[in-house]
């Protein structure tokens, strides 16, 4: 089977640090990746890399087959490869539902989706949670609701590559529980790379993990690989979770 | 497009236009003259809103669209003899060609430098009108004939200059834009302009060229407010270098923040506000550009989404 995103030797540096180091990396179609990686080890820029909020300094992306490291963002994202923020920022002056409508009125524009948007507004607020709550500004609902909305946001773009920055930072435990049903729901028809920092929700949810340290990759492997991989509990594991 | 309640909002919208109409036939004559010269600026103040109030831009050069609406209009009519609707349609083509051009250029800054870039092609617009003094009058403008100012359909005509046919003509235009602009913000387009206001980056990553999306706004606030300063050559019969100056840049900017930035109506009561303050002021002292100065600061205080956003925050959520 063909990966459905590679790089390589992607690298990116910011004045004299390479926040991002050379890296090889495959995403097959269907699989639910976490990458996780001690604070400063390039999750966030190598993701951004992806998803065209940054230019790399060298190396390639390829996305199903076509190289589209110089394409801009916003045609990335009509190609399928929705990004969802780490730090939440849905439009908080706009309604719920508005909020979702963006994403949906653009994949009609794109004949990606067919009807109204309205239905596919609802149907995306409805996955979430959030149906009740279509008419309420984004701003005012609680911040575990506007994670949600912003999960509702990516879902809403049909993505085939759904990328989520740290996703259940904030989150309620009752609210990880419906997040990681919510993901696995995802994953049914979209390829998933999320960045996490909490470990059971990794172990839970990834059919393989990529460790990041130093803007490379350290180690790779299925979750119990790399609970068994010593290096990465010195790197890693052992120093924050011991 | 807090909620979904059209029928509301376009019977509101409906009901403005009727009393506008309504008005013709009972305000005397001053009033009727000065209603048509509000209407005719308020579609100036409706482009400048399209613009800042739901893009977020805040240029501080529209004085060159409009003018390139008089000018487009009225040297048209001038040298080529041209007539009335085809005099308008060029001033509307001056201002959309010029806004695509300027639109082009200046949306590579954003911000305070957006806002000195659009000034500065503004005054080199002004400057330009003033160095062709020989077809443009220069600072001292050109009259228009009243005989170039009349519309002739088959047999019978159209005569601008006569109030009733003035103050028609400046409800048309001022409708038209009103129920275009009402419909601009409703749709899908008006939706990407509001979420590039309040986060562009956001905006990107949901799959919108947001650089596009603000040049078409551009285009299409420059030909609103060309359409505005056509229409201002053709029913009031003069075109000057003073409406291409800085302070018919910052008017349309007060009368949008007095009415309400990002409401439809906004712009039309912040017009007709300022219009009157600064008419009933002068009556009384040659200091009225201090009361209306006073006036700003108070509603800046007091309501500072200006009058219909502060409506529409306390009152009426529905507005548009």
């Amino acid at each position: 089977m063909m990966p459905l995103l590679t790089t390589k030797g992607l690298a990116r540096n910011f004045g004299g640090l390479r926040a991002v180091d050379g890296v090889d990396f495959a995403l097959m179609p269907g699989e639910i990746r976490a990458i996780i990686g001690p604070n400063g080890a390039g999750k966030t820029t190598f993701v951004s890399l992806l998803s065209g909020r940054i230019r790399p300094s060298s190396g390639m992306v390829v996305f199903d087959g076509a190289d589209i490291t110089t394409m801009p963002a916003y045609k990335r994202v009509r190609l399928g490869v929705a990004y969802t923020f780490q730090i939440t920022s849905v439009f908080a002056n706009l309604t719920a539902f508005d909020n979702v409508a963006l994403p949906v009125q653009r994949t009609l524009t794109d004949g990606r989706t067919k009807g109204q948007v309205r239905t596919g507004v609802m149907a995306a607020l409805e996955r979430t949670g959030l149906a009740d709550r279509a008419g309420t500004l984004a701003g005012q609902l609680s911040y575990g609701h506007q994670r949600l909305l912003e999960v509702a946001m990516g879902l809403a773009l049909k993505p085939r590559l759904l990328i989520l920055d740290e996703p259940t930072q904030g989150l309620a435990d009752s609210e990880i529980d419906n997040f990681i049903t919510l993901v696995r729901e995802i994953a049914r028809d979209a390829t998933v790379l999320l960045i996490e920092h909490n470990m059971p929700v990794v172990m839970q949810l990834a059919d393989r993990i990529t460790v990041f340290n130093s803007g490379k990759i350290l180690a790779e492997g299925t979750p119990e690989q790399i609970r068994a991989n010593a290096e990465v509990q010195d790197a890693y594991l052992g120093a924050t979770h011991g | 497009m807090r909620d979904a309640s059209p029928a509301k909002t376009y019977a509101l919208h409906i009901g403005v236009i009727a009393l506008l109409f309504a008005l013709n036939f009972v305000l005397p004559d001053y009033h009727q003259g000065l209603f048509a010269r509000i209407m005719a600026l308020a579609v100036f103040a409706m482009g400048y809103n399209l613009l800042f109030g739901y893009v977020g831009l805040l240029s501080l050069g529209h004085a060159m669209f409009f003018s390139a609406g008089l000018y487009g209009a009225g040297l048209t009519v001038y040298h080529l003899g041209w007539g009335v609707p085809e005099a308008f349609v060029a001033g509307v083509a001056c201002g959309a060609v010029l806004a695509l051009v300027i639109g082009l250029l200046a949306l590579r800054t954003s911000g305070v430098a957006f806002m000195i870039v659009t000034m500065m092609f503004a005054q080199v617009f002004y400057l330009l009108i003033l160095y062709f003094a020989v077809w443009t009058g220069g600072d001292q403008g050109l009259v228009i004939q009243q005989s170039s100012r009349v519309i002739a359909i088959g047999g019978a005509s159209l005569d601008l200059t006569e109030p009733t046919v003035r103050y028609m003509s400046a409800l048309a235009l001022f409708s038209v834009v009103l129920l275009v602009t009402l419909a601009i913000v409703r749709s899908r387009f008006g939706r990407v302009l509001v979420a590039i206001r309040e986060n562009e980056e956001r905006t990107k990553m949901l799959g919108y060229d947001t650089v596009a999306n603000k040049l078409a706004a551009v285009v299409a606030s420059g030909a609103i407010c060309a359409a505005s300063g056509a229409a201002y050559a053709l029913l009031f019969g003069y075109v000057g270098s003073s409406f291409a100056g800085v302070q018919y840049s910052i008017l349309p900017l007060l009368w949008v923040l007095l009415g309400g930035a990002a409401t439809t109506l906004g712009p039309l009561i912040g017009t007709l506000f300022m219009y009157y303050v600064t008419d009933i002021t002068s009556g009384f002292t040659s200091a009225y550009l201090l009361i209306v100065g006073v006036a700003l600061i108070l509603l800046v205080l007091f309501a500072p989404k200006g009058i219909m956003g502060s409506i529409r925050e306390r009152w009426l959520g529905w507005l548009s």
